[in-house]
């Protein structure tokens, strides 16, 4: 017989319970088993580091040095042979190989709330509707029952953070402004019994509240997000947030900075299910002293990312992580009176790879003399964005039916033939 | 000698009791009359435009065969009210109050009641302000967000007009600290020099309900403002300047004339920009500072723009969510929307009188409906019925009403600014806090958004929720668990504090079961779980 103290384990009561008494064989054979699936059969994750305010392509994959327009950036060579990148990128350099490199990317908008829109989203601002960001169309084609935490997580501030769109408020991504930290408010203040008395009462009134506005307290998800919550209180996952267990030499490689902990929570994220994170590094609207600002960022951006790529990759985690470093634009090949680069939304640069993406390929270029605006072999964001569904083994065109009975499809591009191998 | 030590040892506790009690006396409000009922608010006639707008929709709901809602209890609609126009959830004592009024428009009365509250003033301008200057910062000294928002508060309590506060806002002269009203402009000071593309978005934004912001760069995508558009209305900011006595006009600087001019992205030369509006020419007056003749175009009567996007602010203000969405996004005026027109034309035509507008509002049938259906209607139907504002809709409570009606529910007793110092003070920084953690909406507050998990956490497990809900001898757990005279009036007084209702018979069956045989200090725990149950409801948490 089972007690009715047995009845109120948490199932992290249950699990330790079960490790002590040698009884782990009774454990469900399905946890546990994303953390420790590795290479190309894993489900797929998407790490976006998102560059807000519009990094200059010329300070970063996409040198001009020696002209009028790239100013006094120099460039290195990196593991990919003829292939330069920004001299402020020395360990991304010896990582590259693993990416590509896109130098042609166009877009249609220059300012900072519509870029980051079509960059995040994939669709350009439409007044009738909001697009769902791609996290959250990820998260929600391709969800995930053995992940307790939320599946797309978004690390530091960002003014513009992705949203759920016409899917909903509950495909939001799970903010987390300090990560590294321990999350807050995730300890009940009074005992399990106390707390599950409480929450028997809590169905009582949900109950009266129901009763005649069934459709619209649906609508609130208040239920849904209290049970994701509680959900999310008691798993062992919670430790993905935290970065105290990871060796001291490997906190060093990403830096001793909030965007170097978001970047190691981020792979912990990942090697424990979660579909999407985003990792925010801001203020690239460098419209005045440019060079100095974005040397200081690189300080920043490099180590963070060249350690993410490496670490993916020693994990046998590259292969089922798609790694996107991108901004909302580029900036102006011409630098203004004020040493500063303005908005450029036609041809700037990402890096793009892992997730069984090519690696080392080089897509488009710009033009030196920066007279010319378009880019050879230019990028659409919609091929972008298809390119990244396609490879999650989703159907693009697939049509969704929005809340005002508009069905959209899920992107509007095709897969680049070039990042597909 | 005992006598004496034991004096000589409590002396400092006397003195620091002694100092607390006075500063508290001191700080006190000096009305010592708690109700003024209805102060300040002149009582209008609102009739003729709640009839109006109530006959509108109910031939609305005719044509599209939508049944409405029945109408919301009364104490459902006090809550409405109170959470709208005062940040906080009716007190008990209100509670108790209102049920003794046997008035038969007392909603109209306590409407009015709230309007003349001094919490009123002070939640209203905070909202306000929001629209008007946004919530950051700004420069050190030169920009003083805290005395624009009292001025707005005086005015608000005055019922000045709402077109001539905007166009004093618009057209002050002066420092931030001695004229709080340049603090709209001086919002804009960057560096000391004024971004007047953020002063041009925001004044169209703000008091026109439009953005034209795009235009800045490039011409509207969807719409049909130009880039020179907005150029021309940035220019009646162009002569603007901080001065060393504040913000002014300037005509001349270093004796040479002020021009507006713009840099030209492609070319990247200066050329000058002569003010200009993109349509209303006529009401353009041909004298005044360039601000004042932008200042009296913007609150022309023939700017329908400028009474629409107010009524739907406070549609929005009231109701939780605007009636066209987003807020400042309206379509132009040829575009008819019968509901606001209605309304914008009674604003016009009387005083523009924000608190008449409100009371027309809260008058109608549509804030009084209820927020239940039917069971047997279907999801389409329903969502009909919400769309057409057949049903009052449920609308996710801002951080600052969580927090206020969390502390209301704490406490047996109206916490206002007649409340004691002890009880201000923290409220003061519990608030801060707690707005922060649940994550404060910023600029566009009236944005329609889902709850998230962080805040379920917050209510569920954080140190805020879990303080107001301590049975301790000044918290309502506490003093409901000792002084009520029966199990069922804990339950009932719980409930009605929480969330201004009785329980139903399951509800009361089932916390009766939860708190028989409990005597004494039992009955504390037990209250406070009661407390967390109705605090973390849907209810609670959504405006109804």
């Amino acid at each position: 017989m089972i007690s009715s103290h047995a009845l109120q384990m948490s199932r992290r009561d249950l699990l330790s319970a079960a490790a002590g008494c040698t009884l782990s064989f009774l454990l469900p054979p399905l946890l546990g088993r994303a953390a420790d699936e590795r290479g190309p059969a894993r489900a797929k994750s998407l790490i976006t580091i998102w560059l807000g305010g519009g990094p200059s392509q010329l300070e970063t994959w996409d040198p001009h040095p020696g002209t009028v327009i790239g100013g006094p950036t120099k460039a290195i060579e990196t593991r990919l042979s003829g292939v330069q990148i920004g001299a402020d990128y020395a360990r991304t350099a010896e990582q590259i190989q693993h990416l590509s490199v896109v130098r042609s990317l166009v877009s249609q908008e220059g300012d900072h709330e519509r870029g980051a829109y079509f960059l995040k989203t994939g669709y350009r601002p439409d007044p009738t509707t909001i697009h769902p960001s791609l996290g959250a169309l990820l998260t929600q084609q391709v969800p995930s029952d053995s992940v307790e935490i939320p599946l797309y997580v978004s690390l530091l501030n960002s003014e513009f953070p992705g949203r759920g769109g016409y899917f909903g408020d509950e495909y939001d991504p799970f903010k987390v402004f300090d990560p590294g930290t321990a999350l807050h408010n995730m300890e009940a203040p009074v005992d399990r019994s106390r707390l599950a008395k409480r929450e028997q009462s809590l169905a009582v009134v949900e109950q009266s509240f129901l009763k005649g506005r069934k459709v619209l307290a649906k609508g609130t998800l208040h239920a849904e997000t209290i049970r994701k919550a509680r959900r999310m209180m008691d798993s062992t996952q919670l430790k993905a947030f935290k970065v105290e267990e990871e060796p001291a030499e490997r906190k060093a490689a990403y830096g001793d900075t909030s965007f170097g902990r978001g970047c190691l929570v981020a792979r912990r994220l990942v090697e424990t299910g979660v579909r999407a994170v985003e990792v925010n590094l801001s203020s690239f609207d460098t419209h005045a002293n440019n060079f100095e600002f974005h040397t200081g960022h690189a300080k920043t951006l490099d180590p963070a990312l060249a350690a993410l790529i490496q670490d993916l990759k020693e994990r046998d985690l590259l292969a089922s992580t798609i790694v996107l470093v991108l901004g909302e634009f580029g900036r102006t090949p011409k630098i203004n009176p004020l040493d500063g680069r303005d908005h450029w939304p036609t041809g700037f640069s990402c890096l793009i790879g892992g997730g069984g993406l090519a690696t080392g390929r080089v897509i488009g270029a710009t033009d030196p003399t920066g007279e010319k605006t378009a880019p050879t072999d230019p990028v659409s964001i919609q091929d972008l964005f298809a390119t990244i569904i396609a490879q999650f083994g989703i159907n693009g065109a697939h049509e969704m039916m929005t809340p005002i009975g508009r069905p959209m499809k899920l992107c509007e591009g095709k897969p680049l033939a070039a990042l597909l191998t | 000698m005992r006598l004496r030590s034991w004096v000589t040892r409590l002396a400092p506790i006397g003195v620091v009791c002694g100092v607390a009690w006075l500063t508290a006396w001191a700080s006190r409000s000096p009305l010592t009359d708690r109700r003024i009922p209805e102060r300040g608010v002149a009582t209008t006639d609102v009739a003729a435009p709640i009839a109006a707008i109530d006959r509108h929709f109910q031939q609305e709901w005719t044509e599209a065969g939508i049944v409405p809602a029945a109408a919301a209890p009364d104490l459902q609609v006090l809550r409405r009210l109170a959470l709208a126009l005062v940040g906080a959830a009716p007190s008990l004592e209100e509670i108790r109050e209102f049920e003794a009024d046997t008035r038969p428009d007392r909603l109209a009365h306590w409407t009015r009641r709230y309007l003349g509250d001094e919490r009123f003033a002070e939640y209203f301008s905070e909202r306000l302000a929001r629209a008007f200057v946004g919530t950051e910062g700004g420069q050190f000294i030169l920009y003083r967000r805290d005395r624009f928002k009292e001025w707005l508060a005086a005015g608000l309590e005055k019922g000045t007009p709402y077109d001539e506060l905007v166009r004093t806002m618009i057209s002050a002269d002066g420092l931030s600290t001695g004229e709080p009203q340049v603090n709209f402009v001086a919002a804009a000071l960057n560096d000391s020099v004024l971004d007047t593309n953020k002063l041009t978005g925001r004044t169209v934004r703000a008091f026109l309900g439009q953005r034209i912001d795009c235009a800045q760069c490039h011409d509207h995508p969807f719409d049909h403002w130009k880039q020179r558009d907005f150029e021309g209305l940035a220019a009646f900011y162009g002569q603007t300047k901080q001065m060393i006595t504040g913000i002014e006009d300037r005509l001349t600087l270093d004796g040479k004339p002020v021009e507006y001019s713009v840099e030209d992205r492609m070319t990247l030369k200066q050329r000058t920009v002569e003010p200009r509006v993109p349509f209303l020419e006529s009401e353009i007056p041909a004298e005044g500072t360039r601000r004042a003749r932008l200042a009296n175009w913007v609150t022309s009567p023939e700017n329908r723009r400028f009474d629409r996007a107010i009524v739907n602010r406070m549609w929005g203000l009231l109701f939780g969510k605007p009636f066209h969405d987003p807020v400042d996004d309206l379509p132009d005026p040829d575009e008819a929307i019968p509901a606001l027109d209605l309304l914008a034309d009674d604003f016009r035509t009387h005083g523009r009188d924000l608190k008449r507008l409100i009371q027309v509002v809260a008058g109608s049938r549509v804030y009084q409906l209820d927020s239940r259906l039917a069971d047997e209607m279907s999801e389409g139907e329903i969502a009909r019925a919400e769309q057409e504002w057949a049903v009052f809709p449920l609308i996710r409570l801002r951080p600052e009403q969580m927090i206020r009606a969390m502390r209301q529910a704490a406490s047996i007793q109206t916490q206002d600014h007649q409340s004691h110092l002890f009880q201000r003070i923290p409220r003061f920084f519990q608030e801060i806090d707690f707005v922060r953690e649940y994550g404060d909406l910023g600029d566009n507050e009236l944005q329609d958004r889902g709850g998230t998990i962080p805040q379920r956490l917050l209510m569920m497990n954080g140190n805020l929720a879990h303080e107001n809900m301590q049975a301790t001898p000044i918290t309502a757990s506490g003093r409901i668990a000792n002084f009520a005279r029966s199990d069922e009036k804990r339950i009932e007084m719980a409930y009605l504090v929480a969330l201004s209702r009785r329980p139903t018979p399951e509800e009361q069956a089932h916390f009766l079961a939860q708190l028989s045989g409990k005597t004494g200090d039992e009955r504390g725990p037990a209250l406070e779980d009661l407390f967390w149950t109705l605090f973390n409801s849907t209810e609670f948490s959504w405006n109804h």
